[in-house]
């Protein structure tokens, strides 16, 4: 066989490749992960009232790390499932700071006071504007904040034990921050 | 043929509807918001634009939209403003830069290849020679046409 016919004829095998690559690269990835443009950047700035205090106001100033900036909603389930593992970390002295997404301050009090609170403090933003300009796109997230507000990293879903110890735990050592 | 149109204008009713709750004094604006909408992509509900989710996140992004056309921002202002946030993702116009070059010209890449190796195959092809009959063959077969002439 010539060798110009070889290349020809290993063109498909080689589509094939090609094709099969990015096809098995897509089968383990999860196409509604979308990556933070956030990150290495400062919490934007925003003036929002504390959940438990309505005259509170809450700036930037306030999300100084090490820390964890919790997207949290009564209103949504998965907040609920990693709720206790938040309890958890606060407890180990992990600082947890929440942001009160799109919900109703009575409720959200109510949760907290039912489920447990494991924010030093939380901020209500009722109309999203915090998490729009975060790039919020869905509830629970967790941001990782370090000494001079500047996010470090963003998780997208539940915190679990597991991922807690796997991800973000060698993450939060890493901007400095201290725990069990 | 009239239970069509009919059907056609509570199609095209749906598809604006929440537009509504927007208003503009100026005709351009609204226009410019209705192309906005149309072209940023829900981070949420992905595969659908904003103008046609009822998500929260999707509303809030309209919300945001229109503030900032109120503000007199253009519309590659506003989409600059939302990718800041959301990233690329949010609109379905990807930008011109090295990670998307292939999405952008791969096309025409793949069509010129296939094209020059048409066109090489179609110069290499040599045309076909006629085909080699000895002598006595071709007697007697012209002996044999002959025949039949006859």
């Amino acid at each position: 066989m010539s060798k110009a016919k070889l290349i020809l004829y290993s063109l498909p095998l080689l589509a094939f490749l090609v094709l099969g690559y990015f096809f098995l690269k897509a089968l383990n990835s999860d196409p509604s992960l979308l990556p933070s443009t956030r990150i290495d950047q400062k919490i934007p700035a925003f003036t929002l009232p504390a959940l438990a205090n309505a005259q509170r106001m809450l700036s930037e100033q306030d999300v100084k790390g090490p820390l964890l900036l919790n997207v949290w909603a009564t209103w949504c389930p998965s907040c609920k499932v990693e709720h206790p593992v938040l309890n958890e970390l606060a407890k180990n002295g992990i600082r947890i700071v929440g942001l009160n997404y799109k919900d109703v301050r009575e409720a959200a009090l109510k949760y907290l006071e039912y489920n447990g609170n494991p924010y030093q403090y939380s901020i209500y933003d009722e109309a999203g504007d915090l998490g729009l300009d975060l790039g919020v796109y869905g509830a629970p997230e967790t941001y990782l904040v370090d000494a001079e507000g500047v996010i470090r990293y963003r998780h997208v879903g539940v915190v679990t034990p597991d991922n807690w110890r796997e991800l973000l735990w060698p993450k939060w050592q890493e901007m400095g921050g201290k725990g069990p | 043929m009239k239970r069509c149109l009919l059907l056609a204008l509570l199609i095209s009713w749906s598809a604006y509807a929440t537009i509504d709750a927007y208003e503009f004094d100026d005709y351009d604006e609204e226009q410019r918001f209705r192309v906005l909408i149309d072209e940023l992509r829900c981070p949420k509900c992905q595969n659908q634009n904003i103008a046609d989710s009822n998500a929260g996140l999707a509303k809030d992004i309209k919300d945001r939209a229109y503030r900032l056309i109120n503000e007199g921002k253009s519309n590659a202002e506003i989409t600059d403003y939302m990718v800041e946030r959301y990233g690329d993702f949010i609109t379905y116009r990807p930008p011109l830069k090295p990670s998307t070059w292939f999405l952008w010209f791969g096309p025409f890449a793949l069509t010129l290849l296939a094209a020059a190796i048409l066109l090489f195959m179609k110069l290499k092809a040599k045309p076909a020679e006629p085909a080699k009959v000895d002598a006595d063959k071709h007697k007697q077969v012209e002996d044999l046409l002959n025949k039949l002439e006859d």
